[in-house]
């Protein structure tokens, strides 16, 4: 139930965002009252789907995930200048890898905050999805240190498990 | 000079310099998709593109933005390449390693093109 009012306060919040001016004058009757509909549709189905939960609805770690965004635009930085430098250098000179990366996170959010993130970083990109682990590809063996690889991953973990219970 | 001038400069000024480094990624990427040697490489020259250069110009952009829903709509567009680049990416790269697209993982380090010229030149 918790989740489902923050699912429609988040959708009428990005309705009102998105269309214009607060009036009832003119044609905006028309353009709330679709709004609205719209709204209780969207609620509607996804209960319909059962899928209103604590990971699709994602407001209890909210503050955790703007904070790990906060540290990961950091990192997304650093590893663009890094990719920058490589790429511009006169004399081109890069050393590909393909590695393991174990990912121990506790929920699937978690796992697919990982998974983006390493995408995300510039010279990283997660080729595949095994059991236990995912495939990186490098562009050079320096984007390879696994001790920035486990610090990232703890990272999304706490910041994705949130009170760490996997209730409703 | 009034505080709103020297507000509307240094605006001005915020965005003129986040989009001049958002263009120089955005450059970058496109050189490093020709410089690199194979398929995968290539791609993460394509994500320079995708975080910083994106990124910075939206930025620069919601500096210019009139009212606060304009800048809320570019927030958004900038929220939305955030969460569907990575997403596009790892589809490119999954569906080449499940092609059977071999990474080539050898010390790449060209001639430099001067060399390069001069030994062609020799034949």
């Amino acid at each position: 139930m918790f989740y489902g009012i923050s699912l429609t306060a988040i959708l009428v919040a990005l309705w009102l965002t998105l269309s214009g001016p607060f009036t009832l004058s003119g044609d905006y009757p028309i353009v709330m009252g679709l709004g609205v509909i719209s709204i209780i549709v969207t609620v509607v189905l996804t209960y319909r789907m059962r899928i209103v939960d604590r990971q699709t609805v994602p407001v209890g770690p909210a503050i955790p995930l703007f904070a790990y965004w906060g540290w990961l635009g950091g990192e997304i930085v650093k590893s663009n200048l890094a990719v920058l430098r490589l790429i511009m250098k006169p004399e081109i000179e890069v050393e590909p890898r393909l590695v393991r990366v174990a990912a121990e996170q506790r929920s699937e959010l978690g796992l697919c905050v990982f998974a983006n993130s390493i995408t995300l970083t510039p010279g990283t990109v997660t080729v595949d999805v095994e059991d236990d682990g995912f495939l990186v590809h490098a562009l050079d063996n320096s984007f390879t240190d696994p001790a920035g690889f486990a610090e990232m991953g703890a990272r999304s973990d706490t910041a994705s498990d949130g009170k760490k219970t996997g209730d409703r | 000079m009034s505080a709103a001038e020297i507000f509307q400069y240094a605006r001005d000024a915020f965005s003129i310099g986040a989009m001049a480094v958002g263009l120089v990624f955005v450059i970058a990427g496109a050189t490093g998709v020709m410089r690199l040697p194979d398929f995968y490489t290539r791609m993460h020259a394509a994500g320079v593109t995708d975080t910083l250069g994106a990124e910075l110009i939206i930025l620069g952009l919601i500096a210019q933005a009139g009212d606060w829903q304009t800048a809320a709509k570019l927030a958004l567009v900038g929220l939305l390449l955030f969460l569907t680049s990575p997403t596009a990416t790892h589809a490119i790269a999954n569906a080449a390693h499940r092609a059977g697209q071999k990474p080539d993982l050898s010390h790449f380090k060209p001639k430099h093109p001067a060399d390069a010229g001069s030994s062609e030149g020799q034949k």
